[in-house]
């Protein structure tokens, strides 16, 4: 930094770089545009999970706010571990974050592959491919079980057209097997795009004289897709990975207005699992525990994707 | 080295291949358009014709969802009908067809309105407090700088379930609950975070001479700030200010726990538009595409610098 620095000043304030005379310091400054921030974000999100942490150790209604609550220590925390129920929700969970993120991958690699190769109107169809990702997640859920309806649903007629398969044989969204996949189905709809986009990116980054290198080397196309490209891609896929996988952990708007996480709990993902022993039983101090859970393991994840992130940023 | 014509053969893909990646990719894309189109179509359909079998591509065009979206009615006997004044416009005219009349506006311009009103004064808030951090963080040495930019990207990973219960707590506790207030400063904090790390890339890029000579004309560092980096910084922070619009305009999960009525937005309210006898699909399908179509008019707009807004300014494109 290369300020002007004014000798005149006392010394208390000289502990940073200073400006010319008749303004602030430069540490002043700093801390006057950066406090705003820092405060809201301790207003509106360290706070609450304060509260969160202590009312997790009770049994707390917030329904029945005049009640005297008392503390229960981590019995909250012990009865979530042991709950056959969230555990189920946590298999739904994993279930729709590993097939959408599988199927994302493969569309949205091999789609970005096929971008790369820079045909004619490639810009414009690429704009096309990502509306999806921009919409919001609810008002997709929502009219997706317009798509999904039985008997009279385009996605029942386009299959049934297809695979001659009776369209009223079939629900996408009150069958027991096919439910767990109308979410998937969804979602890869919605954001194989932005795979895509991150994929295309790390593609780019790759610069020609590699390949013009392994073209040197007589490498095959397969050997250079697997030692060149794949290598080169892999933090951008990596970053791709971990986004949605975060995103998808602590998917709530898309499933609860596609499924409400039925039929039965079927699709009943842990965010929806909060919902309901939150804001419909009402059980805030067990809620509150489950939210801390679900807290430490997306911020897990997030801390691994922040460092990723950076990576990439250093390319 | 080697020669030009060898690098083109394996950078640059043959034309056959580039044709057949094409169309891969447009088929692709005609798919995944499809739902959008027919949502369009839909709100432009009778209730009936909206949910016939086989599914009809093409109907006679209506805009009985989008006069059923915007008002509501009730339905009357045909006597009444036939001694009321002549009807006063289109919408008045499709309703009496199907022995209802209007009885007022409802609900959707309000609710729009709370969309706009909360989107916008959110996005104004997340850009002006996002300026101002993104430009200290890259000017000036703050102790604990990488721990504070780690922070607070952080908090925009928080599971919107999770610090929703104590939220709705403080609200409840501070009159914040369905407010507009309350959710433009809930939407703030969790843009702001977007905000700072997207700007922090823009200012990062503005070569610092700009400053230094504004310093040595003897403008304050605040002045050098306002005059030579915001104008710079101006379409990167255009480009923030779409994405962090976009986010509150599409967001769900606060807004169903923390609103229920005069606060309420467009994305809670959509799935509870109801005919007689269930959900009015066409109406649906209208609500969707006006909420969708200023969506899709800015991710055109932007697709330059989409990159960078997903991937929190990291990647470049």
């Amino acid at each position: 930094m290369a300020q002007v620095t004014d000798a005149s000043v006392p010394s208390s304030a000289r502990s940073g770089p200073m400006t010319r005379s008749g303004g602030m310091s430069d540490r002043a400054i700093a801390w006057l545009f950066i406090s705003p921030t820092i405060l809201l974000l301790l207003a509106i999100n360290v706070f609450p999970l304060i509260w969160t942490v202590h009312m997790s150790l009770t049994n707390y209604k917030a329904n029945m706010g005049w009640m005297k609550y008392k503390s229960v220590g981590i019995g909250n925390y012990r009865d979530i571990l042991t709950d056959s129920d969230l555990w189920e929700a946590m298999q739904t969970t994993a279930h729709f974050v590993f097939w959408s993120i599988v199927s994302e991958v493969v569309l949205g690699f091999g789609l970005a592959l096929l971008i790369n190769r820079k045909f004619r109107g490639h810009s414009f169809w690429t704009t096309i491919i990502l509306l999806p990702m921009m919409l919001s997640p609810a008002v997709v859920g929502n009219f997706w079980t317009f798509l999904f309806q039985p008997q009279i649903g385009l996605f029942n007629y386009v299959v049934s057209f297809f695979s001659g398969i009776d369209p009223a044989s079939f629900q996408m969204i009150g069958d027991v097997k096919l439910a767990p996949w109308s979410i998937v189905l969804v979602d890869v709809w919605m954001w194989t795009p932005y795979v895509m986009l991150i994929c295309l990116a790390g593609l780019r980054s790759i610069p020609d004289y590699i390949y013009e290198a392994a073209e040197v080397d007589r490498a095959s196309a397969w050997r250079r897709f697997r030692s060149v490209t794949l290598p080169m891609v892999m933090p951008f896929l990596m970053l791709a990975v971990l986004f949605r996988g975060i995103e998808n952990f602590k998917m709530f708007d898309m499933v609860n207005l596609l499924t409400n996480g039925g039929p039965g709990s079927l699709t009943e993902t842990v965010s929806i699992t909060l919902k309901r022993a939150a804001f419909e039983k009402w059980q805030t101090g067990w809620s509150s525990a489950l939210a801390i859970i679900l807290f430490l393991t997306v911020f897990g994840a997030a801390n691994i994707y922040i460092k990723a992130l950076n990576r990439v940023k250093q390319r | 080295m080697i020669g030009k014509s060898t690098a083109h053969s394996v950078v640059e893909a043959s034309a056959v291949s580039r044709a057949l990646s094409g169309t891969v990719v447009v088929l692709y894309a005609l798919i995944t358009i499809t739902p959008l189109l027919w949502i369009f179509l839909t709100s432009f359909k009778t209730p009936s014709d909206s949910v016939a079998y086989p599914p009809k591509v093409l109907s006679e065009p209506t805009v009985e969802g989008y006069c059923n979206l915007f008002t509501f009615h009730s339905r009357q006997d045909p006597d009444y009908i036939a001694h009321l004044p002549p009807p006063t416009g289109r919408c008045d005219l499709l309703a009496r067809s199907r022995g209802m009349v209007i009885a007022g506006a409802s609900k959707t311009p309000g609710r729009l309105v709370n969309s706009v009103v909360i989107g916008f004064g959110s996005t104004f808030l997340s850009v002006f407090l996002g300026t101002l951090a993104a430009y200290a963080f890259s000017r000036f040495r703050v102790p604990g700088k990488d721990d504070l930019l780690f922070f607070i990207l952080s908090t925009r990973f928080m599971p919107p379930i999770a610090v929703a219960i104590p939220i709705y707590l403080m609200y409840r506790q501070l009159g914040l609950l369905d407010t507009a207030v309350g959710m433009i400063l809930l939407y703030t904090a969790v843009n702001v975070s977007l905000a700072v790390w997207l700007l922090k890339g823009f200012i990062d890029e503005i070569p610092r001479e700009y400053e230094e000579a504004a310093l040595v004309d003897g403008y304050t560092r605040i002045q050098a700030f306002i005059k030579t980096v915001l104008p710079q910084a101006a379409t990167g922070i255009a480009a923030t200010a779409v994405f962090c619009l976009i986010f509150a305009w599409n967001e769900y999960a606060f807004a169903v726990l923390l609103t229920s009525g005069t606060a309420q937005t467009m994305p809670p309210f959509i799935p509870f538009i109801i005919g007689e006898g269930g959900q009015d699909w066409p109406a649906v399908a209208a609500a969707t595409t006006l909420f969708v179509v200023p969506i899709l008019c800015f991710t055109i707009l932007l697709r330059k610098q989409l990159l960078r807004g997903i991937t929190f300014g990291a990647v470049r494109k």
